[in-house]
């Protein structure tokens, strides 16, 4: 607790290691619950490995990782927490609905209590902008569709921390634009804490409300920047000077990494 | 010729079909017109040449003795059918139920998988004596043979499809805490399916051949021992009749797992 406010994830001094490479070394920090963070870094700096440090899927070589108080493992069987990786990583036999539907069906039978959130998988497309597409197979989806099935999927037990390795990445501009704009509605709607990886300065200044910048050789944590930008955003805003601004101080930052 | 013109007459006669009507009725008549005249082919060259019919017989021959023994033909047929449906059953479940094994456990893959290749490398002539001896005459030596045929192609397509997941789709099912078992039902299994039906279509005709196999080496019934029987006795045109026989019996195979892969593998 800090002011009031619930602590999403902390990180005290840690670190990870794969053999001899150290990926991610000594990152403390504390994400308060509700915030959206956007992640930036040279490539190889390690941005991915720490949503997989935070999301229990690589272990953490030294010091501490709390999601909410728990241990991420805790965290993992509670589904505090929820995963969007660059790809859509639909099961392509399943409808986009059965998709969305996958996180309720894992552990049911072996009577593991699942959070269900307040809206119900088919409310969730309506979110994402798919609705009367529920049917479709994912073959039948683009990729920005696929991308907002994963998503609705990954807030299907409503979780607390929202974490998005690039979602967005592999998508056009106009796609990755209106995606964006969206999230931020998703975001406001559902107040959860969002830790989103992207490589594209101008997302990650739009997106988020700080900005962490990593490091390479070993991954380590450079700066936090915060943007102080009004909420809500919209795409004239990165027309405007101060936006610009950002863009300069956050490239400057990543040239001098 | 006369086949061709047929043919060409036969799509302009319609001109109010749609074009997808059209190319899919070329779709069949063009290569019925092209059986016609080989087998119209076949018929008059036999003829021409004065060929015997106990070294050719013509077609028409042969669809005489369709007309005439088709009682002996299903009488051998029926045997045949049902071995190489119990060894396509067989073979393939133990196939599937070992690559499930060796996916789960890579000591029972390291262990067992050397001597699946080496039973394959084995020539399916070679074996069949030898399992007609160990089982007898009867039916249990024709499916165990036409199951062994079945089991290698299917047990490395399985394990190739238990192994297609990605990462990426196992690293989902670990944030969701999900168990060994749900990872195979949910993931696992079903990505396999498309790898699965690959190699159950080679079953569906290699498991005839090894019925026919093991009927060859000894037996009073089935399409092999008539095959046998009808070449000894110099009845070619039943001995044709039988081998159309036979291969009707690999298409049904087929396409009926060919019809049960587009009902269930459906992206």
């Amino acid at each position: 607790m800090q002011g009031g406010r619930t602590t999403a994830a902390s990180l005290s001094a840690a670190s990870v290691k794969f053999g001899n490479f150290t990926a991610l070394t000594d990152i403390t920090l504390d994400i308060e619950a509700g915030d959206f963070w956007t992640i930036l870094g040279p490539s190889g700096c390690g941005k991915s490995t720490m949503l997989r440090l935070i999301s229990d899927l690589v272990p953490p070589a030294s010091g501490r990782v709390e999601i909410l108080g728990k241990t991420t493992e805790a965290a993992r069987l509670a589904r505090e927490f929820a995963f969007v990786f660059q790809e859509a990583t639909l099961l392509p036999w399943r409808s986009a609905l059965k998709n969305v539907e996958l996180p309720l069906e894992i552990g049911r039978k072996r009577g593991i209590e699942i959070p269900t959130g307040d809206r119900t998988p088919l409310e969730l497309l309506e979110l994402v902008g798919l609705k009367g597409r529920e049917n479709a197979m994912p073959h039948e989806l683009s990729g920005g569709m696929r991308q907002r099935v994963a998503i609705a999927r990954a807030l299907v037990c409503q979780p607390k921390l929202l974490l998005m390795d690039e979602p967005f990445g592999a998508l056009d501009e106009m796609t990755r634009d209106h995606l964006n704009l969206q999230l931020l509605d998703i975001w406001k709607e559902t107040g959860t804490t969002i830790l989103f990886v992207t490589h594209s300065i101008p997302e990650a200044i739009f997106l988020g409300q700080k900005v962490l910048m990593l490091k390479a050789n070993p991954g380590r944590v450079k700066e936090v920047v915060e943007i102080d930008l009004p909420m809500p955003r919209d795409i004239a805003l990165r027309e405007t000077p101060p936006f610009n601004r950002y863009c300069s101080q956050l490239r400057k930052l990543l040239e001098a990494c | 010729m006369a086949v061709a013109e047929t043919t060409i007459d036969r799509t302009k006669a319609k001109p109010g079909l749609s074009p997808a009507t059209r190319t899919r009725l070329n779709n069949i008549a063009i290569p019925m017109g092209t059986t016609l005249t080989l087998l119209l082919i076949w018929q008059f060259g036999v003829r021409l040449f004065e060929v015997p019919t106990y070294i050719v017989p013509a077609p028409s021959d042969v669809i005489h003795v369709f007309q005439t023994d088709f009682g002996l033909l299903m009488r051998n047929f029926w045997p045949t059918f049902m071995e190489s449906l119990a060894g396509f059953f067989i073979g393939n479940l133990t196939a599937v139920l070992i690559a499930v094994t060796f996916v789960h456990s890579r000591l029972a893959e390291r262990a067992f998988f050397p001597i699946a290749v080496f039973i394959n490398t084995i020539p399916i002539l070679a074996i069949a004596p030898i399992l007609v001896l160990i089982f007898g005459p009867g039916m249990t030596a024709k499916v165990v043979i036409a199951a062994l045929i079945c089991f290698f192609p299917t047990l490395v397509n399985m394990v190739r499809g238990l192994q297609s997941v990605s990462p990426q789709a196992l690293e989902l099912a670990r944030i969701l805490s999900a168990s060994k078992i749900e990872v195979f039902w949910k993931i696992r299994l079903p990505s396999s399916l498309p790898f699965l039906f690959s190699a159950l279509k080679i079953a569906a005709t290699t498991c005839v051949i090894g019925a026919i196999v093991g009927e060859w080496i000894g037996a009073n019934v089935g399409l092999g021992a008539l095959i046998i029987e009808s070449t000894f006795n110099f009845r070619s045109p039943l001995l044709y009749a039988t081998v159309f026989m036979s291969s009707g019996l690999s298409v049904l195979l087929f396409a009926s797992v060919s019809i049960a892969e587009k009902l269930i593998v459906r992206w």
